[in-house]
């Protein structure tokens, strides 16, 4: 919302306060100032000047020597190309060391070898267009007609009027009222504590009736409309409007037209209510109908463009057709042309999700329709219809017929609220006097009487007494309310779930996994990138009905591609290698009825350089380690398309799979560009969770000495070294404090297809010292049991 | 004797003097002091002597072996002090050559922030909330004061999945939800991500990460609001900040504000991180709307409370100089080691 300074002083008098003191107090009693800037503001040192003389230039045909009467003792010599002028024509005389409204400097200087002081300015060059001077042409100089304050040597920006504020203001969507000068009018009264004076209303009429015009007007959606108020003008005189009424619209961001469109816009933004003017001649049977549209019908717009409409949206119709899409736009026919003699005016209270729902459907938001979407009072109708009777009168416009309808099938009820003072002050924590917030409620025109508030019906957004406390809070002053600080104690703290996740996260850090967090959406190409079989259940996503494109339109079900994503993006920005991390969440869909699962997994990767499985399998084991998460089964997976079949693992515990980890399938990889190795670890975070145990006791340090056994086997190369290392584990017992691969070599010493896998063992009892004889014992049961797979000692 | 003993005494510190290394001096040690060393002949002819002589003599040969014992020890440490110079010297390093340096993994800095805002509420007793992203209406909107064709519905573009099923674009339905599970007293804050349908650019991201809070109480007024921001505001951008609340407005709190605090960088001078305007904006709260804690079953006769929102990218931004919001989810490392 764009407010001149000029028409809020017609008012509220503040003339005396600064545009920035201005913005800073209103902003703080609630409506936010964005930005406020000074019309005209880039000119400077340009002057009205007066045409004494006018003779070609010597040397060129098109040229004009001037003599400028510009306020100073004698007149200047500027040298024009215009062809408009005659001597005594006003006009902007830009001065030696002046700026126009381009930015671009003028300096004294020769037009071919005639001197010239300056240049005389087009109405482009003040940053104006015709619309402002409709009698001004737009290739020529701008020559001042007698709207203008023709006195040589006057700033420019003071005599056109081009010298107004413009404050943009940021209103929130509960105060459609302060959408319009008045409404602004009365925030900066009582923020300034000055009167309000509101416009006058009151217009005559030529007599007539306006039944004998409009004949009937005729509500059918009582609940898509309202009210509907109208009047007729007679003998319309299209004209231009004057120039108080151009230059408030101008200020106010809207383009003047003709006086009966001028003054539609001047009441919507005075009122904030739209208006419509339709011309007499094409409403059929001159009578209004506001309903819905019927199947089939069609419109063509003000716009020009022809409309579909369909029987949700409301129009307003005459006899035979829709002549306006309701509070959104008129038809072709009914707007105001040259020739065009009796008017029907239209104030009318459309409802917002209605207007919305349509403005939507049809892809045309106007003026109108924002500000019906936001919701209107609808008993002001009748006030924003006077006003611009009240218009038509003093602008000469046309002749107001006697008397107006309005049907009006459901009176709005006035909110009342119990006023309570001492309520107030508690929910706030202020000490303000009943009678000061009475003076408050009072100036913003609410009634307080016997105890209770009557609302004003512009404050729909008021209807509870926490609303009360706003009104009293924001002009007692949001600065003026202690703060105190946060007593008494209180059970807070992560909880355990929580400590978990920070605990992952630190030693995911310190592993050298750095965090990265990637979009919770993707395109469902993903799915074809990491190669999920076509009909894999992860294909069943989440799907966003309104996606802003295909790349956002899907919830991930893994978070696999948002890894790859990312590490696409880092090689192809020539970060060849690196270790990520994400604790992601996917979306498991659960159907309509139940929201969707919301699973976390840890995401943990590594690529590039001499990173390798093995790499980040230790890694993961030291996560594993941390998390307390012991006896985990691991096993080779060969089948998932996106990973690697000859380097990819499930760790499982208790049968249900925790971790999917491996390298991948270079397919995948060069369907994200990555021509490195990429190894990634998919961790179920929430089961992690659940099989955590992070609980620490103290175990006694060791009393006895360990004896260390370096065994070395020879068995098939299929033969997994979990498989045994698991034998081992099994065969020694308790007495086995660690077991420890520290090589596999494969070669003809050995044998074709067979491995040899060395093992270095430490036992230790807790007890005692253990012998020798039994350490022997305890390896010879290994013996064994590695025997029972084919597994030999190696000699 | 004697005589023989003193030349004895004179050659053998003269030797050990001379020697230029261990070994040398091991030779000295052997020619004097060895078993077929010259003192220990000397020694050896002692039986030979009167009795008058033997105790004189001995007591002389005695010292003199001590000499030259000591002499050799000294010397002993004087080359083994000078090898272990020279070796320290020999492994004399350029020690302003570059370290090998630990490659630690580097947090996200949208997750610095909310670990630093985390610390700081659970610091003030508050607990930690979540809830679903993908939420119903119910939750994001109705229960928060928002019904159906409500204005600020238009305000935040909702990506839905069915009519009833929506990404959240708030975490505000936290408030509901905790209130449904949690009695007064509650203090929590809700981090969490949300949505909205704005195309990405510089300050806009289809997706980014709100902080709720919430606190009720009985007697829990707007200053306690003010206070326990404030206390926020001058964790976060130290001591001497100061916070101006501005009225705003947001369906489920009444009265509702937007919170601003003085400049970090200029103190409230203006710069271009303020935009002159010395305040810099942060967070909405506002008094919980009663009918909002009405729906959270709780009696607003009785409690009342606040509820804040803090934008987590935002202040990411302020906190890093980040410029440009779209960094944080490109995930360059070489954008993330930076932190």
């Amino acid at each position: 919302m764009d407010l001149s300074k000029r028409w809020l002083n017609d008012y509220v008098d503040l003339h005396d306060i600064s545009d920035k003191e201005f913005a800073d107090q209103i902003t703080l009693s609630g409506s936010k100032v964005e930005s406020y800037s000074a019309e005209g503001e880039t000119l400077s040192n340009i002057v009205v000047g007066k045409i004494l003389s006018l003779e070609r230039h010597p040397d060129s045909d098109h040229l004009w020597v001037c003599s400028v009467e510009v306020g100073g003792d004698a007149p200047v010599q500027i040298v024009t190309g215009a062809q408009n002028l005659t001597v005594g024509d006003y006009v902007p005389a830009a001065l030696d060391n002046s700026v126009i409204a381009n930015g671009t400097k003028i300096k004294k200087g020769k037009l071919r070898g005639v001197e010239s002081c300056g240049m005389l300015c087009s109405l482009g060059e003040l940053g104006l267009t015709v619309h402002d001077f409709p009698y001004a042409i737009e290739d020529g100089i701008f020559v001042l007609g007698d709207d203008c304050d023709r006195t040589p040597g006057k700033d420019i920006r003071e005599a056109i009027g081009f010298n107004d504020t413009v404050t943009e203001f940021e209103i929130t969507p509960n105060r459609p009222d302060c959408l319009s000068v008045v409404g602004l009018a009365r925030e900066a009264a009582v923020t300034f504590g000055r009167k309000l004076t509101v416009p006058d209303n009151r217009y005559k009429t030529a007599g007539g009736n306006v039944r004998d015009y409009l004949h009937n007007v005729t509500i059918s959606e009582n609940k898509k409309c309202s009210r509907y108020a109208g009047a007729v003008v007679t003998n319309v005189r299209i004209g231009r409007s004057p120039r108080w009424v151009r230059e408030r619209l101008r200020a106010s961001g809207v383009r003047p037209i003709n006086n009966i469109v001028d003054i539609t816009n001047f009441v919507m933004l005075e009122y904030g209510q739209p208006m419509h003017a339709f011309d007499l001649r094409y409403l059929d049977g001159g009578e209004v109908i506001v309903r819905n549209a019927k199947e089939g019908e069609t419109i063509t717009t003000l716009d020009g463009a022809v409309r579909a409409l369909s029987p949700d949206m409301l129009v307003i119709a005459d006899a035979n057709k829709p002549v306006a899409v309701a509070g959104i736009m008129g038809g072709e026919y009914s707007g105001i042309m040259d020739d065009t003699t009796t008017i029907v005016f239209e104030s009318a209270c459309f409802d917002g999700p209605s207007t919305r729902r349509t403005a939507k459907k049809l892809g045309m938001r106007t003026e109108a329709s924002s500000r019906y979407e936001k919701g209107l009072d609808s008993d002001g109708c009748v006030k924003s219809l006077s006003r611009a009777l009240q218009l038509v009168n003093e602008l000469d416009a046309g002749d107001v017929l006697d008397g107006i309808i309005d049907v009006y099938p459901a009176p709005k009820k006035q909110t009342v609220i119990d006023f309570c003072p001492d309520w107030v002050n508690h929910f706030i924590g202020i000490d303000v006097s009943a009678e000061e917030q009475k003076n408050i409620l009072t100036a913003l025109e609410f009634k307080v009487e016997n105890g209770k508030i009557y609302v004003p019906s512009f404050r729909m957004d008021v209807e509870h007494k926490a609303d009360i406390s706003e009104e009293v809070a924001r002009f007692y002053g949001f600065d003026k309310i202690g703060s105190r600080a946060l007593s008494g104690a209180a059970a807070g703290g992560f909880d355990e779930a929580q400590k978990f996740e920070n605990l992952m996260i630190r030693t995911c850090l310190s592993l050298g996994f750095t965090e990265i967090q990637t979009y919770s959406f993707m395109s469902p190409k993903a799915y074809d990138k990491i190669r999920l079989p076509e009909n894999d259940p992860l294909r069943e996503s989440i799907v966003i009905s309104n996606p802003l494109g295909e790349d956002t339109s899907i919830m991930r079900t893994t978070a696999l591609p948002s890894m790859l994503d990312i590490v696409a993006k880092n090689y192809a920005n020539r970060n060849l290698e690196g270790s990520l991390f994400e604790l992601a969440t996917v979306y498991l869909s659960r159907g309509t009825e139940e929201l969707p699962e919301e699973k976390r997994v840890l995401t943990v990767c590594v690529y590039g350089g001499e990173n390798d499985y093995f790499t980040l399998k230790g890694k993961v084991e030291t996560l594993l380690d941390i998390a307390g998460v012991t006896g985990w089964d691991i096993e080779a997976l060969r089948t998932d398309p996106a990973y690697h079949p000859g380097r990819t693992a499930v760790i499982s515990v208790n049968g249900k799979q925790l971790v999917k980890i491996g390298e991948i399938h270079p397919d995948t990889a060069e369907n994200y560009g990555v021509g490195t190795r990429i190894c990634v670890a998919e961790i179920d975070f929430d089961y992690l969770y659940e099989i955590k145990n992070t609980v620490r006791l103290y175990r006694h340090l060791p009393k006895f000495p360990a004896l260390a056994r370096d065994l070395a086997f020879v068995c098939d190369k299929t033969v997994p070294v979990v498989t045994l290392e698991r034998l081992i584990k099994q065969a020694i017992g308790k007495n086995l404090e660690t077991i420890e691969l520290f090589d596999v070599y494969e070669g003809v010493q050995v044998g074709l297809s067979r491995k040899s896998v060395a093992f270095s063992l430490k036992l230790r009892a807790a007890d005692r010292t253990l012998t020798d004889e039994e350490a022997d014992a305890a390896v010879k049961k290994a013996i064994k049991a590695l025997a029972e797979i084919g597994a030999v000692l190696r000699a | 004797m004697k005589e023989q003993l003193e030349a004895l005494r004179a050659a053998a510190l003269k030797e050990i003097a001379d020697s230029d290394d261990l070994a040398a001096l091991e030779a000295a040690r052997v020619r004097f002091l060895g078993k077929k060393g010259e003192i220990t002949a000397i020694l050896k002819q002692m039986g030979g002597l009167s009795p008058e002589e033997r105790p004189v003599m001995g007591q002389l040969a005695n010292t003199v072996r001590a000499a030259v014992e000591e002499a050799i020890e000294e010397e002993q440490r004087k080359l083994k002090d000078k090898l272990k110079d020279l070796k320290l010297a020999a492994e004399t390093v350029d020690v302003t050559m570059p370290g090998k340096k630990a490659a630690p993994g580097h947090r996200h800095p949208l997750s610095i922030v909310l670990d630093e805002v985390k610390d700081i509420f659970i610091g003030m007793g508050f607990s930690i909330a979540t809830g679903p992203e993908i939420e119903w209406d119910y939750y994001n909107f109705e229960a928060l004061n928002i019904p159906e064709g409500h204005p600020a519905r238009d305000t935040q573009d909702t990506f839905y999945i069915t009519e009833k099923m929506l990404l959240r674009t708030q975490t505000s339905p936290c408030q509901i939800r905790y209130m449904e599970g949690h009695k007064p007293p509650i203090r929590m804050i809700a981090p969490g991500r949300v949505f909205r349908s704005d195309p990405v650019d510089a300050t806009h991201s289809p997706l980014f990460h709100q902080i709720e809070g919430l606190v009720v109480d009985k007697d829990i007024t707007m200053a306690d609001l003010k206070g326990n921001l404030l206390t926020l505001a001058k964790k976060l951008y130290g001591e001497d900040t100061e916070i101006r609340l501005r009225p705003h407005h947001f369906p489920f709190t009444e009265p509702s504000c937007e919170i601003d605090v003085s400049c970090f960088r200029c103190h409230g001078k203006g710069c271009s991180m303020c935009k002159n305007e010395g305040w810099i904006e942060i967070l909405g709260a506002g008094m919980v709307h009663p009918k909002v804690l009405e729906r959270g079953g709780i009696d607003p006769e009785v409690y009342s409370g606040y509820a804040f929102g803090l934008g987590v990218e935002r202040l990411a931004m302020f906190r890093f100089a980040v410029d440009d919001m779209r960094l944080f989810y490109d995930n360059d490392l070489r954008f993330l080691n930076q932190f």
